[in-house]
């Protein structure tokens, strides 16, 4: 689950309920066009608007589990790797075992759907500026406790509204709207990795780009070919400790941070989100390892993003992030060395804007999730300094 | 679901009668129990050797009789037709609306027995609930009707059918490591609770019998597999949805599974011909896990514990921080019965 909505509803959604954030949802899909992706029935019965929908059509085999003895399956998707029983569901609800045979319940089947500013997801370094058509299905292969999205994320296909959007009409959708990307998010977009590979194909044939925000729990070989279509990346690096990742996360930090290597090796564009919640991943030493980390195996010019907590789901007794300590993290990280470290979901602070690392001018000014100016020129360097600077700032 | 069946208080009478006789032959006088052990769980393992005859089809009358069997001795009142209605009335009247969370899962192999749950239904209405107070529920409406359930939905009968024609709370409820949606069946369409689930082997938990049948009430069970769903079973059993409304837990073990569980395998089932009837869910779980035990080492099969899959949640249930009963065997008083006569 990524936490997108930590930063991106921070106005609007934080305060909304969860049918009205589904309303909110699908009716962005249908302001967009009625008549291409029309509304389903978000205002009636959870269950009638479940209902509505044809299992089958959002069925397909999924590409990466091995068959076992039995009817049993292994799937291969996320480092859990459960075995699953006929008839039976993984981890993430949203694949099954029909007689030994895997299937994602989940392909074509959006339940949210949104066109976002880019800087919402976070990605400050790719395309500023730009709207990115945001698409999600139910389901997740972690259980946060502190996710923004549990509604979607925690729920079972069948169990919230949605309805068919085929790739190729994402694609559509998201050229007709001006969106130079499509973004999936919101829930986890591991657990619809075939849906997000057949999407990618039809918007890069279409001229557009893609772009996941992930928790990046992943195998090698799904991460490779998932990820591997992608034109940009963002993680959800949730703690630098397994057992924050254990007891908050219900996953493993390791196979997270071999993600970030591996696409690292990719060439892929790669931010990094990280919510510190108050006492839980706080500590001046985590701060200190993350960035070291950071700094020794993926290079000193990844945007590292600190952002601010709200208290949602299981994790409604703990109170907000001071800003204070996120101001604390972002020196940290700093002192350590990375050039590019940002404070999310304060609207206003200094820290969201883009400085030159070398003559530390401001280059990229955000207002809220608005680029209100953006200085870098054409071949990506400083007005001023002329120092180069990482990300794919021009269309 | 199949029709209620008129069945008379005569021949109800009749059939209480001749199941406490059969009690006494067994030679464990149920308030004998209850004067020596006052403070132990009861668990009620009441079996019927002739209860598919020479066949495998189950004889309808005489698991309603070791049904009635089963909760009188449970109950433990003498052995009269009005006290067999009384102990009844101990779990619901005429002001109460039942909710049965029956184990559909499994398909017809290894789901509660329709005639078992049509039994209950009876009895329940005889205790004065009416029958459109009365629903017989699961996940999913189409699983039901493979393990052979009749949909019903409106009108002055027994209701049936899944949590997926109404849904699923809109808020969470929590408690330690889980956080769930709860089924509107439970939350709305009732205020007590009986369940009515099955014995049989689980890959993941170990064995799954009364506290993980819960799993089947909630919104995301996918997510309580982990670390042999420790805590999890018993973190879902303190949530108030559940703690407040159950009063009863009549397990169907008239096939049981001791390997290749949850889904039903032929070859690793028994017909164990018997019901297990508690109040207390957690010794409920531990006797039924200690005869699947039983029954693999018959089989030659190792200890769950052998295994690496022992069922520890039912432990946890029991600790200090859950206190949902009892698991020492210490605690518990098991009286078996025998017998489903005509």
């Amino acid at each position: 689950m990524n936490c997108e909505l930590d930063s991106a509803e921070g106005g609007a959604c934080m305060a909304l309920d969860r049918r009205a954030f589904l309303m909110c949802a699908l009716a962005s899909g249908a302001a967009m066009s009625a008549g291409e992706f029309a509304v389903p029935a978000a205002a009636s019965p959870l269950a009638a608007g479940a209902q509505a929908q044809n299992d089958a059509q959002f069925t397909f085999e999924a590409k990466f589990y091995e068959k076992l003895a039995n009817r049993k399956i292994k799937c291969k998707l996320c480092p859990r790797e459960c075995v699953v029983g006929d008839k039976e569901r993984g981890y993430c609800g949203v694949r099954e075992n029909h007689g030994g045979v895997y299937y994602t319940l989940v392909h074509s089947r959006v339940c949210a759907a949104h066109i976002d500013p880019i800087e919402k997801k976070p990605l400050f370094h790719y395309l500023p500026g730009t709207n990115a058509f945001s698409i999600a299905t139910a389901g997740c292969n972690v259980n946060c406790k502190f996710c923004q999205n549990w509604d979607i994320s925690q729920s079972r296909p069948e169990e919230i509204p949605a309805q068919y959007l085929s790739p190729h009409k994402a694609a559509d959708i998201a050229r007709k709207y001006d969106c130079p990307t499509i973004a999936y998010t919101y829930s986890e977009p591991v657990v619809f990795a075939e849906y997000l590979m057949d999407t990618a194909d039809a918007a890069h044939e279409a001229g557009v780009r893609s772009i996941v925000v992930s928790n990046g729990y992943m195998q090698h070989d799904s991460l490779e070919q998932a990820y591997g279509k992608m034109d940009a990346v963002k993680i959800d690096l949730k703690a630098f400790t397994e057992s924050y990742y254990a007891k908050v996360v219900t996953g493993q930090l390791k196979p997270v941070l071999d993600s970030l290597v591996t696409l690292r090796k990719m060439g892929k564009w790669t931010e990094i989100v990280y919510l510190v919640v108050p006492s839980l991943n706080d500590d001046d030493e985590e701060f200190r390892g993350l960035a070291a980390w950071i700094k020794t195996n993926l290079g000193p010019d990844v945007p590292l993003h600190f952002t601010q907590f709200h208290p949602e789901y299981l994790l409604k007794n703990l109170p907000i992030t001071p800003v204070t300590t996120l101001e604390r993290a972002k020196a940290i990280a700093d002192a350590e060395g990375l050039h590019y470290v940002y404070i999310g979901n304060v609207p206003g602070h200094p820290a969201q804007n883009t400085y030159c690392p070398q003559c530390r001018k401001m280059l990229v000014e955000r207002v809220g999730f608005t680029a209100s100016q953006m200085l870098i020129r054409k071949d990506s360097t400083c007005p001023y300094c002329r120092h180069s600077i990482p990300g794919i700032w021009h269309a | 679901m199949t029709d209620l069946r008129n069945r008379s208080r005569r021949n109800f009478l009749a059939r209480c009668l001749t199941g406490a006789a059969v009690m006494g032959v067994a030679g464990l006088h149920a308030t004998g129990e209850a004067q020596t052990a006052a403070a132990k769980s009861r668990v009620v393992v009441a079996r019927d050797p002739l209860l598919r005859g020479s066949g495998s089809t189950i004889d309808a009358r005489r698991l309603e009789t070791l049904l009635d069997n089963a909760v009188q001795s449970l109950f433990s009142p003498p052995a009269t037709h009005e006290n067999g209605i009384a102990a009844w009335r101990r779990v619901a009247g005429a002001g109460d609306t039942v909710s049965l969370k029956v184990n559909t899962l499994g398909g017809r192999g290894i789901a509660t027995n329709v005639d078992l749950v049509d039994a209950v239904c009876e009895r329940l209405q005889q205790a004065g609930v009416p029958a459109r107070n009365i629903i017989v529920w699961d996940r999913d409406t189409e699983e039901m009707e493979r393990a052979g359930f009749r949909i019903v939905v409106g009108g002055d009968r027994v209701q049936c059918y899944g949590t997926d024609r109404v849904g699923y709370e809109d808020d969470l409820s929590a408690w330690g490591s889980v956080g769930s949606r709860f089924s509107k069946i439970l939350t709305r369409s009732s205020n007590v609770l009986i369940n009515l689930p099955v014995l049989k082997d689980h890959d993941g938990a170990g064995v799954t019998i009364a506290l993980k049948n819960m799993y089947g009430t909630i919104h995301n069970p996918n997510k309580y597999h982990p670390n042999g769903c420790d805590p999890y079973v018993a973190d879902l059993n303190m949530l108030p949805e559940i703690r407040s409304r159950m009063k009863l837990t009549i397990c169907d073990a008239t096939t049981a599974m001791y390997e290749g569980g949850p889904a039903f395998k032929p070859e690793h089932s028994w017909k164990l011909n018997g019901l297990l009837v508690a109040q207390d869910a957690v010794a409920l779980d531990f006797t039924g896990w200690q005869m699947i035990e039983r029954k693999r080492a018959e089989m030659g099969l190792k200890t769950l514990e052998a295994e690496q899959r022992a069922p520890r949640y039912i432990a946890t249930a029991a600790d200090s921080e859950h206190g949902l009963g009892h698991c020492d065997p210490a605690r518990i008083a098991v009286v078996e019965i025998q017998g489903g006569a005509t």
